[in-house]
């Protein structure tokens, strides 16, 4: 934007408008962060050492290999039911829709403990979930559901799926309902519709929630600990023990760092692939 | 071509419609109310009303998107009512054109073709034919956001024509173009229409539009038909006060039957008789008025009493200029305000504002319509 019709103390009054907001982003983002940087340079001694374990150490690319592989399931998992709610609720009467809404966020509300502990109450081998699928007869050994790799998905989907919904939300309902019209008028098959006018006109909003649920559930560890019972580690907890148990300050900056790093790829990814306004309307 | 061939082409591509008494209720609010309508093949019909008259409902009613409580839509005698709208194959231009916005021209013109299996390469010569049609053959590459409001209507009609559809049904085509461009794609759609010979249904609230394209206009009231007619029967012959009155305007004269005779009657209004012609039906004897219209263009209007079978004093409150004709407001103590339009060349009265004038007309000018 051109700022020839601002003088410069114009602009000063302005800037000093949004100084409050500044400094404030600055201390409790900027700073922090910094230090996390600093850290990861400066403990236990200055130089790249901690920088030097991501190639000489097989962990943490392992880890990062289960980080990426759950949080791209959930990812898929969530944004597709996601979808299939958000156009539900851009159909319905504004009173069901409400009542979508009210529901979505309520899920917010819940704690991440009594949500986990609710999943492994249902989840685990005489959980509820197994004894009705054994005495419906469709299974003759319990499914193993916790300590693994599934259980973190679902338990990482119920989280990522409102959000999902959401993000989708906001894309679908300024969709013109018009052209799903004009292409049945034309001839196409609703399914032909939907696949060739309404999908296409959608890849933003469905980028967009994919990006902002796969960083999302980038920092999960809670979830991933409970329900995986510690045999599945993701980069977010291992940093927490790294913190916290191992105490390894500098090498748990050091992949803090890496996070914010991939975070901050992905964001930039997206903002080339769609008009971030437009897709979060 | 020759007269005999389009004559032809038209039997071979046209279709006639018929609508049997259909109705729609959307819980208790009635959109069509026994609506029957028989559109021969290749007229241009328009279906005329204001907003919620139920004409916009018949048309998606014939699309296929409105599925009707009741009642039948026959196209040459096969029974579609229950054909979802992607079989009907009908072409038609949407309100807003509803283009899609991620193709090109091209691909949007393709699209019915696409959908109906024809590989890109196989359509390109009709989908290019069909944008030479509507002088759009050089945008083919562009986006519709790209386009004005006129291109992008054409670009609709290309899409819905190129498939060679059975009728052509148009939602208000021209509702969002000036004035100009307007009148423009008017002659356009005309001589398109009498090109292709194909069926056409258009919808519209614009009189003016409905008198200078349509074959037959058919007016919408309330879900109902009130009349349907050819432009220039339904503008010389309207039956009710509601269509003198939208279709043009008019001048309603309210008064008794005092007198009848061979080939005419009287009528008082005020204190005024007036002299029509025609017959008086026979229900308004007693004490119900009979209206007559008469068109403000059927009024002379002069200084001094003039040489006709009908005329009543009055004064001019009001004189419009409009450029072929001055639009005038005439008071007469008699029958009230009275709408009247004269050529300025004609010298018989200076429109001035307050002027004391006669107005004058014949018997068989006014014509006698229900009240509605």
């Amino acid at each position: 934007m051109s700022d020839t019709t601002l003088n410069s103390s114009e602009r000063a009054r302005y800037l000093g408008l949004a100084l409050p907001a500044v400094l404030l982003m600055a201390a409790f983002f900027v700073v922090p962060l910094l230090l996390v940087l600093w850290l990861s340079v400066s403990e236990p001694q200055l130089g790249l050492d901690n920088y030097r374990e991501i190639l000489t150490n097989p962990l943490i690319g392992r880890i990062w290999l289960t980080t990426l592989r759950v949080c791209v399931v959930t990812t898929v998992i969530s944004v597709g039911l996601g979808y299939v709610v958000a156009y539900a609720m851009t159909v319905v009467g504004p009173r069901q829709r409400m009542a979508m809404i009210f529901c979505i966020l309520a899920t917010f509300s819940f704690s991440v403990l009594v949500r986990a502990f609710a999943f492994i109450v249902l989840l685990r081998t005489e959980g509820l979930l197994n004894e009705l699928l054994l005495t419906l007869g469709v299974i003759d050994r319990p499914l193993r559901l916790l300590r693994n790799e599934i259980g973190v998905v679902i338990g990482m989907v119920h989280y990522g799926l409102p959000v999902a919904i959401l993000a989708l939300y906001s894309n679908l309902r300024g969709m013109n309902r018009n052209l799903m019209d004009a292409a049945r008028g034309l001839g196409a098959s609703g399914l032909q519709a939907f696949l060739l006018v309404y999908a296409p006109l959608t890849v933003p909003g469905i980028l967009a929630a994919s990006v902002l649920v796969f960083i999302y559930s980038l920092g999960f560890f809670i979830i991933p600990a409970l329900l995986g019972g510690g045999l599945v580690v993701m980069i977010a907890e291992y940093i927490r023990v790294s913190f916290e148990e191992t105490l390894r300050w500098g090498y748990a900056t050091m992949l803090a760092t890496t996070l914010v790093v991939v975070v901050f790829v992905l964001l930039a990814a997206m903002s080339r692939l769609v008009d971030l306004k437009k897709a979060f309307g | 071509m020759t007269i005999a061939d389009s004559a032809r082409t038209s039997e071979r591509t046209s279709h006639a419609l018929k609508v049997n008494g259909i109705s729609k209720h959307y819980g208790r609010h009635v959109a069509l109310d026994d609506v029957s309508l028989s559109i021969p093949r290749g007229q241009f019909v328009t279906l005329l009303g204001p907003s919620g008259s139920g004409k916009t409902s018949l048309l998606m009613a014939i699309a296929g998107f409105v599925s009707p409580s009741q009642g039948q839509i026959l196209l040459d005698d096969r029974d579609i009512t229950s054909v979802p709208p992607d079989r009907r194959n009908f072409g038609m231009v949407f309100q807003g054109y509803a283009l899609f916005p991620n193709m090109t021209v091209e691909e949007n013109v393709w699209f019915p073709l696409r959908v109906r299996k024809v590989s890109r390469a196989d359509a390109q010569e009709r989908v290019r034919a069909s944008l030479n049609m509507v002088q759009l053959g050089h945008l083919g590459d562009r986006y519709p956001s790209q386009l004005s409001g006129g291109q992008q209507q054409r670009v609709a009609l290309a899409r819905a024509l190129v498939f060679e559809p059975d009728l052509l049904l148009l939602d208000e085509p021209m509702s969002a173009l000036d004035r100009q461009l307007r009148a423009e794609l008017q002659w356009e759609l005309r001589s398109l229409h009498r090109r292709l010979g194909l069926t056409f249904v258009n919808v519209t609230h614009d009189q003016e539009e409905a008198l200078s394209m349509s074959d037959e206009i058919v007016i919408l009231r309330s879900g109902r038909i009130e009349q349907a007619g050819k432009p220039a029967d339904l503008y010389a012959k309207p039956q009710t006060t509601f269509v003198a009155g939208f279709l043009g305007d008019s001048n309603f004269i309210r008064g008794r039957v005092t007198a009848s005779r061979e080939g005419g009657f009287d009528l008082v209004a005020g204190q005024a008789t007036i002299i029509q012609s025609g017959s008086a039906p026979r229900d308004i004897a007693g004490d119900r008025a009979l209206v007559l219209a008469l068109r403000p263009e059927k009024i002379t209007v002069c200084r001094t009493r003039p040489n006709l079978a009908n005329s009543v004093q009055g004064t001019i409150v009001d004189a419009k200029f409009q450029g072929a004709t001055y639009h005038l407001q005439v008071m007469s103590p008699d029958l009230g305000l009275l709408s009247a339009r004269m050529s300025p060349a004609t010298d018989q009265a200076k429109p001035e504002v307050n002027a004391s004038v006669w107005v004058g007309w014949n018997p068989d000018d006014a014509v006698i319509v229900r009240e509605s």
